[in-house]
């Protein structure tokens, strides 16, 4: 393993990209589970998909397009479907959850349609929907990186603000905070690494590495950094168990990453319950 | 120069669709007061501190925050806020008491900084004022209703407010520890000379600490001293609560009910 990833391009992309995902979707994914918005992350992957999916149709029609790499649709798909789901928030307030479907089925059809158009699926298309260890190339890695860099400047810069609207939406408009500015970045930046993450885990799969490990996080964590902290170290966990197993099984990495963190979420889950049956019992016996 | 009022509210009217919420409100609360705003459920009660918070805009009327119009006012962190502990928060969400505190400092440390150095000794001085060091590092979801509403203080007190605004703080707290917890505002008042407002059902128990008495229903129908209060006839109470309402009893003189 280590003297493929040592002499081959292709696998170096993959961890690299890799690893900096496993870092940016669980630190964002902290911040979407406690404003809960787990479910925007899923209908926006499906609004990248359409974007690849028409940027793939276009590289066979147009000479422009194939040249591109389909990643740059995706990405303005995504952080267009970003800023829409806000505006739909805002006409239904009432019904603020309309969105997500709303922008998910629109997601779905624009898919359909490219396609068919592009007359089904190619093995590309394959890679974009549960990743690939193979299809990473340099450039994917740059623009993953790029989009890391932007993550942690924004997070940097946000982070109180992002923590008190999480935690009180009512209390940081009372301090006058700029919230609809900063919620309306905080999507853009969720868009950017939802694009990002594609390539490694695939569009079905991208929300579930911005949930689960912070699903097993929340489990641990009194505080708030330490949710932060954990969420990163189990997102890192799955994504180099999940890519390993991917390239020795010849598996679609997506797939192996979230089952591996379904795995991890699990353990946690009845470590947890194990820790309190003996933690209870042992201050019955001190009481007694 | 008169030193201007913490708040004034003059002629202040507020409507949602074709509902008048409130009326023609004209209010003032200098700097040390204790008001406690009364009157029935659906009143206005909790729209008039959420246009007081400059967190809905009035239909007409001006408010001036500490000599300035509201809506030029920047210095929102002299104002502090403490909310119904029920619709707060997630009592699920992962934060430590500290970390809760210290975003009581988001707004006042600015955007774009990270918080003060001092802002460690200004956490452990607000939790030490509500009596909570001592769960410091524990998450707040742990924590039982009185002791959240403390830390919620706490996070208001951490930015030195010089107004602090509760709306009915003790909703969901054991009726044990609603004392303490009213005592320990009236402390805040007397030994900061902090400016206070209440919205409150609790009036026997709050009625011995508080100095100012606004009855709010659609319209202020009364505002004055608390002893003024209790000169009103039964006539003028009924008129206004649509039920009796008893007097108000007097922190020295033991009170007449």
């Amino acid at each position: 393993m280590i003297e493929a990833l040592l002499n081959y391009e292709f696998l170096q992309n993959a961890f690299a990209s890799g690893i900096i995902i496993g870092l940016i979707a669980p630190l964002l994914g902290v911040f979407i589970v406690v404003r809960r918005l787990s479910l925007i992350a899923d209908a926006l992957s499906h609004v990248t998909l359409a974007g690849i999916a028409g940027s793939l149709y276009l590289s066979q029609t147009t000479a422009v397009f194939a040249l591109l790499n389909p990643l740059y649709l995706g990405i303005v798909a995504a952080v267009t479907g970003s800023v829409l789901i806000e505006r739909l928030r805002r006409l239904y307030k009432h019904y603020e959850e309309l969105a997500i479907p709303i922008i998910m089925s629109a997601g779905i059809g624009f898919s359909a349609i490219f396609i068919s158009l592009a007359n089904g699926f190619s093995s590309d298309l394959f890679g974009y929907l549960f990743g690939s260890v193979s299809a990473v190339s340099r450039q994917d890695l740059w623009i993953v990186l790029s989009i890391a860099c932007i993550v942690v400047i924004f997070l940097g810069l946000f982070y109180k603000e992002l923590f008190l609207m999480s935690f009180d939406e009512e209390y940081s408009k009372a301090s006058g905070l700029p919230s609809r500015w900063i919620h309306l970045l905080f999507m853009i930046v969720t868009a950017l690494v939802i694009a990002a993450s594609m390539r490694i885990v695939g569009i079905l799969l991208v929300s579930s590495l911005m949930t689960l490990p912070v699903a097993a996080s929340m489990r641990m964590a009194k505080g708030f950094k330490q949710a932060i902290l954990y969420a990163v170290i189990f997102g890192e966990a799955a994504v180099i168990i999940g890519l390993v197993c991917a390239f020795y099984l010849n598996i679609a990495p997506g797939g192996t990453i979230v089952v591996t963190s379904i795995i991890i979420l699990l353990l946690v889950i009845f470590g947890k319950k194990i820790w309190l049956t003996f933690v209870t019992r042992d201050e019955r016996g001190r009481l007694a | 120069m008169k030193t201007p009022y913490d708040i004034e509210l003059n002629n202040v009217s507020f409507q949602y669709d074709h509902n008048v919420v409130l009326k023609n409100i004209s209010l003032q609360v200098k700097q040390g007061d204790f008001l406690a705003v009364l009157g029935p459920n659906g009143s206005g009660k909790s729209t008039l501190l959420k246009i007081i918070l400059g967190l809905l805009k009035p239909t007409s009327g001006t408010i001036e925050l500490f000599g300035e119009k509201s809506r030029d006012f920047k210095k929102r962190e002299w104002l502090g806020y403490v909310s119904q502990k029920s619709n707060a928060f997630n009592t699920g969400f992962p934060a430590t008491v500290y970390e809760v505190v210290q975003s009581g400092l988001v707004k006042k440390t600015g955007l774009f900084k990270n918080y003060p150095n001092d802002s460690h000794q200004r956490v452990e001085k607000a939790l030490n004022s509500v009596g909570m060091i001592d769960f410091m590092n524990q998450s707040i979801g742990e924590l039982s209703g009185g002791q959240q509403q403390r830390v919620f203080i706490a996070r208001a007190l951490v930015a030195e407010p010089k107004c602090l605004i509760l709306d009915e703080p003790t909703v969901g707290i054991d009726h044990q520890h609603v004392q303490s917890f009213y005592n320990m505002l009236a402390e805040l008042n007397r030994e900061q000379n902090l400016t206070l407002i209440l919205v409150t059902h609790d009036v026997d128990t709050v009625s011995s600490k508080i100095s100012h008495v606004a009855c709010l229903n659609q319209t202020i129908h009364f505002h004055g001293f608390k002893n003024e209060f209790n000169q009103l006839s039964d006539v003028d109470r009924q008129a206004w609560y649509g039920h009796s309402v008893r007097k108000i009893h007097h922190a020295k003189s033991g009170g007449t009910r």
